[in-house]
Protein backbone atom coordinates (compact mmCIF):
# COMPACT_ATOMS: atom_id res chain seq x y z
CA UNK A 1 0.00 0.00 0.00
CA UNK A 2 0.99 3.01 -1.00
CA UNK A 3 1.59 6.46 1.33
CA UNK A 4 -2.20 7.21 1.97
CA UNK A 5 -2.59 11.44 1.73
CA UNK A 6 -4.76 11.35 4.92
CA UNK A 7 -4.90 14.95 5.32
CA UNK A 8 -6.07 14.78 1.81
CA UNK A 9 -8.83 12.30 2.57
CA UNK A 10 -10.16 14.01 6.02
CA UNK A 11 -10.76 17.60 4.13
CA UNK A 12 -12.24 15.84 1.53
CA UNK A 13 -14.63 14.33 3.13
CA UNK A 14 -16.03 17.49 4.30
CA UNK A 15 -14.90 20.13 1.59
CA UNK A 16 -17.25 17.46 -0.59
CA UNK A 17 -20.22 17.76 1.20
CA UNK A 18 -19.85 21.89 1.27
CA UNK A 19 -19.17 22.06 -2.48
CA UNK A 20 -22.29 19.68 -3.02
CA UNK A 21 -24.82 22.38 -0.47
CA UNK A 22 -22.73 24.96 -2.78
CA UNK A 23 -23.82 23.70 -6.24
CA UNK A 24 -27.41 22.72 -5.35
CA UNK A 25 -28.00 26.82 -3.82
CA UNK A 26 -26.11 27.59 -7.24
CA UNK A 27 -28.48 25.71 -9.30
CA UNK A 28 -32.05 26.71 -7.42
CA UNK A 29 -30.69 30.39 -7.42
CA UNK A 30 -30.38 30.43 -11.25
CA UNK A 31 -33.16 31.83 -13.50
CA UNK A 32 -33.51 35.05 -11.84
CA UNK A 33 -29.91 35.54 -10.25
CA UNK A 34 -26.20 34.53 -10.79
CA UNK A 35 -26.72 30.28 -10.71
CA UNK A 36 -28.84 27.84 -12.74
CA UNK A 37 -27.75 24.08 -13.80
CA UNK A 38 -24.77 24.93 -15.81
CA UNK A 39 -22.51 26.36 -13.20
CA UNK A 40 -24.36 24.26 -10.56
CA UNK A 41 -23.32 21.15 -12.73
CA UNK A 42 -19.71 22.10 -13.25
CA UNK A 43 -19.74 22.74 -9.67
CA UNK A 44 -21.41 19.40 -8.85
CA UNK A 45 -18.41 18.11 -11.07
CA UNK A 46 -15.77 20.01 -9.19
CA UNK A 47 -16.87 17.99 -5.71
CA UNK A 48 -17.03 14.98 -7.59
CA UNK A 49 -13.14 15.47 -9.26
CA UNK A 50 -12.11 15.97 -5.56
CA UNK A 51 -13.46 12.92 -4.57
CA UNK A 52 -11.88 11.28 -7.47
CA UNK A 53 -8.57 13.15 -6.65
CA UNK A 54 -8.42 12.07 -2.93
CA UNK A 55 -9.31 8.47 -3.54
CA UNK A 56 -9.30 6.15 -6.31
CA UNK A 57 -11.24 5.48 -8.89
CA UNK A 58 -12.12 2.14 -7.85
CA UNK A 59 -13.49 3.19 -4.36
CA UNK A 60 -15.83 5.51 -6.16
CA UNK A 61 -17.03 3.38 -8.93
CA UNK A 62 -18.37 1.65 -6.16
CA UNK A 63 -19.64 4.27 -4.36
CA UNK A 64 -21.33 6.04 -7.56
CA UNK A 65 -21.78 3.30 -10.16
CA UNK A 66 -23.84 5.53 -12.46
CA UNK A 67 -22.40 5.46 -16.47
CA UNK A 68 -21.92 9.09 -16.87
CA UNK A 69 -23.15 8.35 -21.04
CA UNK A 70 -26.18 7.26 -19.40
CA UNK A 71 -26.51 10.80 -17.03
CA UNK A 72 -26.10 13.35 -20.16
CA UNK A 73 -29.01 11.15 -22.20
CA UNK A 74 -31.55 11.37 -19.30
CA UNK A 75 -30.43 15.13 -19.19
CA UNK A 76 -30.72 15.88 -22.79
CA UNK A 77 -34.30 13.41 -22.72
CA UNK A 78 -35.68 15.73 -19.86
CA UNK A 79 -34.60 19.15 -21.09
CA UNK A 80 -36.54 17.94 -24.65
CA UNK A 81 -39.52 16.42 -22.92
CA UNK A 82 -39.82 19.95 -20.79
CA UNK A 83 -39.98 21.72 -24.21
CA UNK A 84 -42.00 18.95 -26.09
CA UNK A 85 -44.91 19.87 -23.05
CA UNK A 86 -45.90 22.99 -23.78
CA UNK A 87 -47.03 21.85 -27.24
CA UNK A 88 -49.51 19.57 -26.16
CA UNK A 89 -51.42 22.89 -25.01
CA UNK A 90 -50.78 24.81 -28.30
CA UNK A 91 -47.59 26.93 -27.31
CA UNK A 92 -44.43 27.10 -29.12
CA UNK A 93 -41.09 24.64 -28.72
CA UNK A 94 -39.63 25.65 -25.30
CA UNK A 95 -42.63 28.19 -24.08
CA UNK A 96 -42.01 28.46 -19.68
CA UNK A 97 -44.72 28.97 -17.48
CA UNK A 98 -44.66 29.89 -13.60
CA UNK A 99 -46.94 30.61 -10.88
CA UNK A 100 -46.25 31.18 -7.70
CA UNK A 101 -47.00 28.94 -5.01
CA UNK A 102 -47.21 29.15 -1.28
CA UNK A 103 -45.37 25.78 0.36
CA UNK A 104 -45.16 24.42 3.57
CA UNK A 105 -41.54 25.85 4.57
CA UNK A 106 -40.46 27.62 2.02
CA UNK A 107 -43.32 30.47 2.08
CA UNK A 108 -44.36 32.14 -1.66
CA UNK A 109 -42.53 29.71 -3.90
CA UNK A 110 -42.04 30.37 -7.56
CA UNK A 111 -42.51 27.28 -9.51
CA UNK A 112 -41.72 27.62 -12.92
CA UNK A 113 -41.11 25.16 -15.56
CA UNK A 114 -38.26 26.44 -16.42
CA UNK A 115 -36.95 23.95 -13.38
CA UNK A 116 -36.90 20.59 -15.34
CA UNK A 117 -35.08 22.28 -17.89
CA UNK A 118 -32.29 23.52 -16.09
CA UNK A 119 -31.98 20.03 -13.98
CA UNK A 120 -31.50 18.24 -17.56
CA UNK A 121 -28.77 20.94 -18.32
CA UNK A 122 -27.58 20.13 -14.77
CA UNK A 123 -27.57 16.24 -15.46
CA UNK A 124 -26.12 16.99 -19.28
CA UNK A 125 -23.11 19.23 -17.53
CA UNK A 126 -22.18 16.69 -14.93
CA UNK A 127 -21.73 13.84 -16.94
CA UNK A 128 -20.09 15.30 -19.59
CA UNK A 129 -17.73 16.76 -17.48
CA UNK A 130 -16.87 13.68 -15.53
CA UNK A 131 -16.99 11.72 -18.52
CA UNK A 132 -14.45 13.95 -20.68
CA UNK A 133 -11.96 13.76 -17.48
CA UNK A 134 -12.46 10.19 -16.57
CA UNK A 135 -11.78 9.23 -20.20
CA UNK A 136 -8.66 11.34 -20.38
CA UNK A 137 -7.62 9.85 -17.03
CA UNK A 138 -8.23 5.71 -18.14
CA UNK A 139 -6.52 6.28 -21.07
CA UNK A 140 -3.05 4.04 -21.07
CA UNK A 141 -1.29 5.16 -24.30
CA UNK B 1 -11.59 57.47 3.03
CA UNK B 2 -12.64 53.90 2.52
CA UNK B 3 -12.76 54.62 -1.30
CA UNK B 4 -8.86 55.71 -1.12
CA UNK B 5 -8.15 52.85 1.02
CA UNK B 6 -10.13 50.48 -1.30
CA UNK B 7 -8.60 52.23 -4.26
CA UNK B 8 -4.72 51.58 -2.51
CA UNK B 9 -5.85 47.84 -1.90
CA UNK B 10 -6.59 47.03 -5.42
CA UNK B 11 -3.81 48.64 -7.01
CA UNK B 12 -1.24 46.70 -4.45
CA UNK B 13 -3.47 43.51 -5.42
CA UNK B 14 -3.15 44.27 -8.98
CA UNK B 15 1.06 44.41 -8.59
CA UNK B 16 0.77 41.20 -6.50
CA UNK B 17 -0.91 39.32 -9.25
CA UNK B 18 1.17 40.44 -12.01
CA UNK B 19 4.14 39.53 -9.80
CA UNK B 20 2.40 36.03 -9.17
CA UNK B 21 2.41 35.61 -12.59
CA UNK B 22 6.25 36.45 -13.39
CA UNK B 23 6.96 34.15 -10.49
CA UNK B 24 4.65 31.13 -12.36
CA UNK B 25 6.31 31.77 -15.71
CA UNK B 26 9.68 32.00 -14.55
CA UNK B 27 9.40 29.67 -12.19
CA UNK B 28 12.31 27.35 -11.22
CA UNK B 29 10.63 24.05 -10.10
CA UNK B 30 6.87 23.46 -10.35
CA UNK B 31 6.03 24.00 -6.62
CA UNK B 32 6.84 27.96 -7.17
CA UNK B 33 4.52 27.77 -9.94
CA UNK B 34 1.65 26.02 -8.07
CA UNK B 35 1.86 28.08 -4.95
CA UNK B 36 2.17 31.43 -7.12
CA UNK B 37 -0.88 29.71 -9.17
CA UNK B 38 -2.62 29.17 -5.74
CA UNK B 39 -1.57 33.13 -4.62
CA UNK B 40 -2.98 34.12 -7.91
CA UNK B 41 -6.59 32.67 -6.74
CA UNK B 42 -6.61 33.88 -3.16
CA UNK B 43 -5.58 37.48 -4.04
CA UNK B 44 -8.75 37.83 -6.71
CA UNK B 45 -10.99 36.30 -4.11
CA UNK B 46 -9.83 39.49 -1.41
CA UNK B 47 -10.17 41.34 -4.98
CA UNK B 48 -13.11 40.71 -5.51
CA UNK B 49 -14.07 41.32 -1.84
CA UNK B 50 -12.82 44.82 -2.12
CA UNK B 51 -14.65 45.32 -5.61
CA UNK B 52 -17.84 44.70 -3.75
CA UNK B 53 -17.43 46.95 -1.04
CA UNK B 54 -16.53 49.65 -3.74
CA UNK B 55 -19.77 49.18 -5.69
CA UNK B 56 -21.75 48.67 -2.56
CA UNK B 57 -23.39 45.27 -3.78
CA UNK B 58 -22.94 41.56 -3.08
CA UNK B 59 -23.68 40.18 -6.36
CA UNK B 60 -20.05 38.74 -6.89
CA UNK B 61 -20.58 36.74 -3.42
CA UNK B 62 -20.48 33.55 -5.48
CA UNK B 63 -18.03 34.47 -7.72
CA UNK B 64 -15.64 34.56 -4.81
CA UNK B 65 -16.80 30.98 -3.37
CA UNK B 66 -16.56 29.56 -7.21
CA UNK B 67 -13.09 30.99 -7.70
CA UNK B 68 -12.03 29.67 -4.31
CA UNK B 69 -13.26 26.30 -4.92
CA UNK B 70 -11.36 26.18 -8.64
CA UNK B 71 -8.41 27.61 -6.92
CA UNK B 72 -8.42 24.39 -4.03
CA UNK B 73 -8.69 22.08 -6.73
CA UNK B 74 -6.69 23.11 -9.21
CA UNK B 75 -3.78 23.07 -6.36
CA UNK B 76 -4.83 19.75 -5.34
CA UNK B 77 -4.43 18.12 -8.64
CA UNK B 78 -1.38 19.72 -9.75
CA UNK B 79 0.17 18.88 -5.92
CA UNK B 80 -0.52 15.15 -6.76
CA UNK B 81 0.66 15.58 -10.07
CA UNK B 82 4.00 16.68 -8.81
CA UNK B 83 4.11 14.39 -5.90
CA UNK B 84 3.49 11.30 -7.89
CA UNK B 85 3.30 11.98 -11.64
CA UNK B 86 -0.44 10.71 -12.06
CA UNK B 87 -3.59 12.72 -11.01
CA UNK B 88 -6.66 10.29 -10.61
CA UNK B 89 -4.56 6.93 -9.72
CA UNK B 90 -6.64 3.11 -10.53
CA UNK B 91 -6.39 1.61 -7.47
CA UNK B 92 -4.30 2.58 -4.35
CA UNK B 93 -4.88 -0.88 -2.25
Amino acid sequence: MKNTPIQLHVVTRIVAFIILIFSIFLFFAGHNNPGGGFIGGLMTASALVLLYLSFDLKTIKRVLPFDYAYVIGAGLLLATLTGVAGMFFGFPYLTQFFEYFQLPILGETELTTALPFDLGIYLVVVGFTLLVILTVAEDDS
Amino acid sequence: MLSTVAAISLFLMAGSIVICTVRALIGPSAPDRIVALDTIGIILIGFIAILMIVQDTIAYAEVALVIAILAFIGSVAIAKFVEGGIVLDRDRH
